[in-house]
């Protein structure tokens, strides 16, 4: 178990160096793009790029760009935005958004999930059970903008319940209530998504499981299907069901993108986009840096969850 | 004991049967069931993904035809008819889909509206006001207004050969097409079509008016027209004239104003439209904020998402299969160092994948070639793993040492034996790559990652993102986008799952 993390983690780092390395090369091939006049800042950004090689070869800049970032995870400076911040300090400011608003979502949505996935089961081919997977199957497939639009237009604009967009960090603390509230129609819309994908997967999971001998057993020896039902079903259904959950839980970091920009959710998403438009390349490379190990890193977690949660499974094991 | 009377039956009593014809197989009544129709039969049982295939066919057939047979084009971007909202001939009449809405203005502002009906006999408001007085005791109207009405009049500039065409036009079609200009014609109203609206007396004429009129002792509008006694003043020789412009004491309405470059005129915009296009105005999903046809644009656009679709979907099944044949077949090391690179291509985020291909190629070789590269460069990575996974099941059958002892290279082992076994799950798997791109297309036109729009193109994530600004004023902008990927998305599911079963022969027989 412990070999095959070591292993699984030496792999996510060679590969998270290789595509560095391309996004690195890839990005210095490009022109640099002038620095804004405002002052004399101008300097302090001059002065940064020539201490990470500017101008000389891209093997030579790489070299000094893995020695900042290892030795101290210096990420360089903002030079279109945010000039002269710390990159990393400016990406772990926006993070607590993005974090908070998926966090929030996730914990909403796994027990409604959870719910509905159950009661299909329970129900199944009974006209419960097909109302809840037809729903699932719409659900799943409507992109999750087109929530964030009907939410926008019905609950913010039309019913006016929530705010359009959310306060600053001035106004409201991240977990204060006002914030949440503001914070709502963000959470729904990446919610349904959410919800729908967790019911499938209980659903099926569970169907399956609930057929199985021992429950038989469980039932003849005494048990309620209630019981039985959560005592030995979901308890193997959560063998695929907690993955899942993990690296839903794990990808909350990264965000989405295009719900942050709907509601203006100042987070990493907007921060990547900005980033792209005023080709900040600084900014580029530890957001990059930073989607990529997400990424990689909930998979790993996934795969070694399933060791974790099921002693039946020996990861990395040999047949 | 009966049968025992048959023990001893003579030799001479026994016959050949059938001696001297020759016996061949019978030939099979029944036709042979193959993979794709065994396929077909699984898939034909279940309906809902019959019902969503015949959707796709009607959103493709859709998106093939109308741009051919509208009358719009993604072009058209008329500057007048922005933001009209949706317009059915047909539901029209039953007051749903017919282009009108619910305002809500002050007096001023509902008299505006009405005088355009009293003198073009188009109305722009089509119901009673309700008047809501709060608790200021300021009045509120509360009306419903046609989006095709509310334009009224604007101001044109004409050549001499465009006046008298149009003049002609009016005689030959007997339409009143110019109006009278008001005698407020040179202020520059901020309001009112530069004030081309204003053919009544104001209360207020200074630029800054709000088109409040000052009305007569019976609450009538009161005419403020130029007149001269020249008849055709300005040219206008057209025997067209409106309602009570007969000359009375003299004077008769003036109808243009000569100009350094030609004549201003003011005309009727709806008519003017249909003289200038031939046809009515009439937008079915109303019009955007740049005045195009979204019916036309959505059309439009779901045809570039449909062939960007198709193309990544037959590069990456092309590439998939190679890659995924050899790494299945080979194994070994050249399986491990595939699996790597495939591994690693696959870890890096589609976005940055898009947006490292578009900083370099875009501006070289255009914003969709580099867009297809992008979706390429990563998307075959799970058409191979699929490949893989097929030839590593079947490469250790029997059937296939049979062929290999028989002399049959590995070419031909690959692509003739093995390789058919993954045509199921190959075929699945581009169907499903069809509704991922267009999804993924329109987030990224979303997002502004990506900017598919030209003059003459438009995408479903364009349209969205277009659409968005306008959500609280004029949501069918971003409704019927919205609407149309929705209804793509679940049908390409749908379809995508059924496709499956019937690709899985272990489902043969198996009732529901």
């Amino acid at each position: 178990m412990v070999k095959y993390a070591i292993k699984r983690v030496l792999l996510m780092i060679f590969t998270l160096f290789v595509i560095m390395t391309m996004c690195f090369v890839l990005i210095k091939l490009l022109p640099l793009p002038a620095i804004k006049e405002m002052g004399k800042d101008i300097n302090i950004i001059l002065m940064r790029r020539e201490q990470m090689g500017y101008g000389k070869p891209i093997p030579v800049q790489y070299a000094l760009f893995l020695k900042s970032v290892i030795t101290q995870w210096d990420w360089g400076v903002g030079e279109q935005m945010y000039e002269t911040l710390d990159v990393w300090g400016v990406l772990m400011q926006k993070l607590p958004y993005t974090i908070t608003v998926n966090l929030y979502s996730i914990l909403i949505a796994i027990p409604i999930g959870l719910a509905f996935g159950i009661y299909a089961a329970l129900k199944k081919n009974k006209w419960q059970d097909h109302v809840i997977s037809t729903a699932v199957m719409i659900f799943i497939s409507v992109p999750s903008y087109v929530y964030a639009f009907l939410v926008q237009y019905f609950l913010c604009f039309k019913a006016g319940l929530f705010p359009i967009t959310i306060p600053s960090a001035q106004d409201a603390s991240l977990f204060s209530i006002k914030m949440f509230i503001s914070m709502m129609p963000a959470i729904l819309s990446l919610g349904f998504g959410v919800i729908a994908g967790l019911t499938r997967y209980t659903r099926a999971e569970l169907s399956e499981v609930l057929t199985g001998d021992y429950m038989l057993l469980a039932r003849t020896k005494g048990l309620t299907k209630a019981q039985a039902t959560a005592r030995h079903a979901m308890r193997n259904a959560m063998v695929v069901i907690l993955p899942m959950i993990i690296g839903e839980f794990i990808g909350i970091i990264s965000g989405s993108l295009i719900i942050e920009q709907i509601f203006a959710i100042p987070g990493v998403g907007s921060l990547y986009i900005s980033s792209i438009n005023l080709r900040d390349y600084n900014f580029f490379m530890a957001l990059t840096f930073f989607y990529t190990f997400i990424g990689l890193f909930s998979g790993i977690c996934m795969d070694i969850s399933y060791g974790f949660i099921d002693p039946r499974i020996r990861m990395g094991g040999k047949k | 004991m009966q049968n025992n009377e048959y023990i001893n039956i003579p030799k001479e009593k026994f016959e050949f049967a059938g001696h001297g014809e020759k016996i061949y197989d019978k030939k099979l009544d029944t036709k042979p069931i193959g993979y794709f129709k065994d396929a077909w039969i699984r898939f034909r049982k279940n309906k809902s993904s019959v019902i969503a295939a015949w959707i796709i066919i009607i959103l493709v057939i859709f998106a093939i035809i109308v741009p051919l047979f509208s009358p719009y084009t993604v072009t058209d971007r008329d500057g007048y008819y922005k933001t009209v909202l949706p317009k059915n001939e047909l539901l029209a009449p039953l007051g749903i889909w017919d282009g009108t809405s619910m305002k809500s203005d002050t007096k001023a502002g509902y008299l505006y509206y009405s005088s355009i009906g009293v003198e073009s006999g188009f109305d722009a408001v089509v119901s009673e006001p309700k008047i809501v007085t709060d608790t200021q005791g300021n009045d509120s109207y509360k009306f419903k207004v046609d989006s095709y009405n509310m334009v009224g009049y604007v101001f044109l500039n004409l050549t001499y050969d465009e006046f008298i065409a149009l003049q002609k036009y009016q005689d030959e079609n007997q339409v009143q097409v110019i109006y009278p200009m008001p005698d407020t014609y040179k202020t520059n109203y901020t309001i009112g079509n530069a004030g081309a609206n204003f053919w009544y007396k104001l209360k207020n004429d200074k630029a800054n008016s709000t088109g409040e009129p000052a009305l007569d002792k019976d609450g009538n509008y009161v005419p403020n027209y130029i007149t001269s006694s020249n008849k055709e003043r300005g040219d206008y020789t057209s025997t067209m004239r409106i309602e009570g412009d007969n000359g009375e004491g003299g004077d008769w309405y003036v109808y243009s104003v000569k100009n350094q470059t030609g004549y201003k005129v003011r005309v009727l915009y709806r008519e003017y439209y249909i003289y200038k296009n031939g046809h009515e105005p009439l937008f079915l999903f109303g019009t955007n904020a740049y005045g195009q046809d979204i019916f036309t644009c959505l059309a439009a656009g779901a045809r570039l998402s449909f062939l960007l679709a198709i193309f990544v979907s037959v590069i990456n099944l092309t590439i998939g299969a190679v890659y995924g044949s050899i790494e299945g077949y080979y194994g070994g090391a050249t399986d491990i160092i595939m699996e790597r690179i495939s591994d690693i291509l696959a870890s890096v985020p589609f976005i940055v994948v898009v947006t490292l291909f578009k900083l370099h190629l875009a501006e070289k070789v255009g914003t969709l070639p580099s867009l297809l590269f992008a979706f390429v460069m990563t998307g075959w990575v799970g058409m191979a793993s699929r490949v893989r996974l097929q030839f590593y099941r079947f490469k250790g059958h029997e059937y296939i040492l049979a062929a290999r002892t028989l002399g049959a290279k590995d070419g031909r082992l690959m692509f003739k034996h093995i390789f058919p076994n993954s045509i199921g799950t190959i075929i699945t798997g581009a169907v499903l790559t069809i509704p991922g791109v267009i999804f993924s297309e329109s987030s990224l036109s979303y997002l502004g990652i990506i900017n598919l729009e030209t003059s003459a193109l438009t995408s479903v994530g364009t349209m969205l993102s277009q659409g968005q600004g306008y959500l609280q004023t004029y949501p069918h902008i971003i409704l019927f986008p919205a609407l149309f990927i929705s209804l793509l998305e679940i049908s390409f599911n749908l379809f995508g799952n059924g496709l499956r079963d019937a690709f899985n022969p272990s489902l043969r027989g198996v009732e529901e």
